[in-house]
């Protein structure tokens, strides 16, 4: 038997395991996954409770309902990956397992320890909160509920962060919140970026930008934090300028899992060098990449895991009849961002075209708006948790194609 | 009539034909973001330049501090605001990929 193994159950290793075995000759090989959690996080809802439209009960489901019964699951942590060895080790009972090809999917995590002073146990979870971790969201928004008001300050610590339009959406449900409160004249909100600006891209920028300005949303740009001095309630930059804040909103460094570091596989920050095209890792011929694991230069997105997906697995498949990888993925990232008051915008975008303004995915009808706020927007973004749970994770066809196409853009 | 009148920059700032590049227009280019280039500076530089000729890529800040062994802080000082931004600039290198 020839063994195909998957570091990591979420998004992304979940949807390679449902399409490897459609494609695999399952008397010849077993698929195994590997991920220390049972639980399957819906990620991009856990920007929803601090607000309170989702609770913590919305966004966790069993991995096991999403993994096919051919797949050999094993919940443990893992130790150490070998890969001149073709070989992982496993936390629980050190359990060895010879691979023939690998699929890492172990994701990106924060690391407020990162920062001097950011996770003291003075303030932490007390008045400074990550929305990373349903922990932290769920902390938040208790802490939210009860809020007079005061000056709120939503820092992004540095790049790359999971999710880069998260923050933007965050600033504006937090507004769209307080004014629901009735407390919006009593809160101050700043926002506080290592970015030049709102966003990455110039045009979403530019538009994101006059968004927040609208909003009466602080936008403090090339804001790079050194440390937390929450004695003094201030976070102070590499430049030594302090910004003063009652509630502090984190988005701490990201890094890619501690296993990748521990193996030598990783760079600074933990994510294996890959190839942005192919998704084969630049070392090793049969470890491949999906989602946030790696360090290709698009965005640590599910969506973006989901446009991978088809593309590694055609890669896969090929490396398996001897074929060279194709270079088709473009970095395409397809993103809803919730912009209060029932409002979303949505950006469609890959590593060589930014976000453009126009219709999606049918071109001139939509019914989704590029780069512009409207209703249907939201109502996407509302009715995508149950296209996650029910076609998404389990490989289904989503009405999305993997490359980016022009159509429907207007330059 | 300054170094920088005979080459092309992009839109961000950023050189489009780093064979262009000097030592000469690596001071100008400083100058042009309010630098004046010390031994410090050059460490930095020279470091940049022999990772990017070595990976294809301008290095990320982490990169910078870990390869170069200058303190974040110090980087900061020496060229203020977006250090991985600016000294791939003055490098004649392309913007860091670190910010999607």
């Amino acid at each position: 038997m020839k063994t195909f193994l998957i570091l990591g159950a979420g998004t992304g290793g979940t949807m390679v395991a449902n399409k490897m075995i459609e494609i695999l000759d399952m008397e010849e090989w077993r698929v195994v996954i590997v991920d220390r959690d049972e639980t399957h996080y819906y990620q991009p809802g856990f920007l929803f409770i601090p607000f309170g439209t989702y609770s913590p009960a919305d966004v966790v489901k069993p991995k096991r309902n999403f993994l096919p019964p051919q797949v050999d699951v094993i919940f443990s942590d893992i130790e150490l990956i070998e890969p001149e060895k073709n070989r992982v080790t496993l936390g629980k009972a050190k359990k060895k397992i010879s691979y023939d090809y690998l699929v890492i999917a172990t994701g990106s995590h924060i690391h407020p320890e990162e920062t001097p002073g950011l996770d003291d146990e003075a303030a932490w979870m007390k008045n400074v909160f990550p929305y990373y971790t349903l922990d932290g969201a769920t902390k938040l928004g208790n802490f939210l509920k009860f809020w007079k008001g005061g000056r709120m300050v939503l820092n992004i610590t540095e790049m790359p962060i999971k999710c880069p339009v998260a923050p933007l959406e965050f600033l504006f449900l937090a507004d769209w919140f307080f004014h629901e409160r009735g407390i919006r004249d009593k809160v101050d909100i700043s926002f506080a970026t290592p970015l030049s600006g709102a966003f990455t891209k110039p045009r979403a920028s530019s538009i994101l930008g006059g968004m927040l300005d609208d909003k009466n949303i602080n936008l403090i740009p090339e804001y790079n934090i050194m440390e937390v001095d929450h004695g003094k309630q201030v976070i102070r930059s590499y430049d030594e300028t302090e910004i003063g804040y009652d509630v502090l909103v984190t988005i701490p460094t990201n890094m890619g899992a501690e296993v990748i570091g521990n193996s030598g596989m990783g760079d600074e920050l933990n994510f294996v060098p890959t190839n942005k095209h192919t998704l084969q890792t630049d070392k090793w011929k049969n470890v491949w990449i999906i989602g946030d694991a790696g360090n290709v230069p698009a965005s640590k997105a599910g969506s973006v895991a989901h446009f991978m997906l088809d593309i590694l697995i055609e890669n896969i498949h090929r490396d398996m009849e001897g074929l060279e990888p194709l270079p088709d993925f473009d970095g395409h990232a397809n993103c809803y961002i919730e912009s209060g008051f029932e409002k979303g915008v949505l950006i469609d975008f890959n590593y060589d075209v930014e976000p453009l303004p126009g219709k999606y995915p049918l071109p001139g009808f939509g019914p989704f708006s590029l780069l512009k706020e409207s209703y249907a927007n939201h109502w996407g973004k509302m009715m995508f948790r149950w296209m996650y749970w029910n076609i998404l994770l389990k490989g289904g066809e989503m009405p999305f194609e993997s490359q980016m196409s022009m159509a429907g853009k207007w330059k | 009539m300054t170094a920088l009148d005979n080459i092309t920059l992009n839109e961000d700032g950023f050189m489009t034909v780093p064979a262009e590049w000097t030592e000469e227009l690596a001071a100008a280019l400083a100058e042009k973001e309010g630098i004046t280039l010390t031994d410090a500076h050059w460490t930095v530089i020279n470091f940049c330049r022999e990772s990017a000729a070595d990976s294809g890529a301008a290095p990320t800040l982490r990169e910078i501090t870990k390869g170069a062994g200058v303190t974040t802080k110090d980087l900061f000082k020496l060229f203020p605001k977006g250090p991985a931004k600016k000294v791939a600039k003055i490098s004649g290198l392309g913007k860091p990929e670190g910010c999607v």
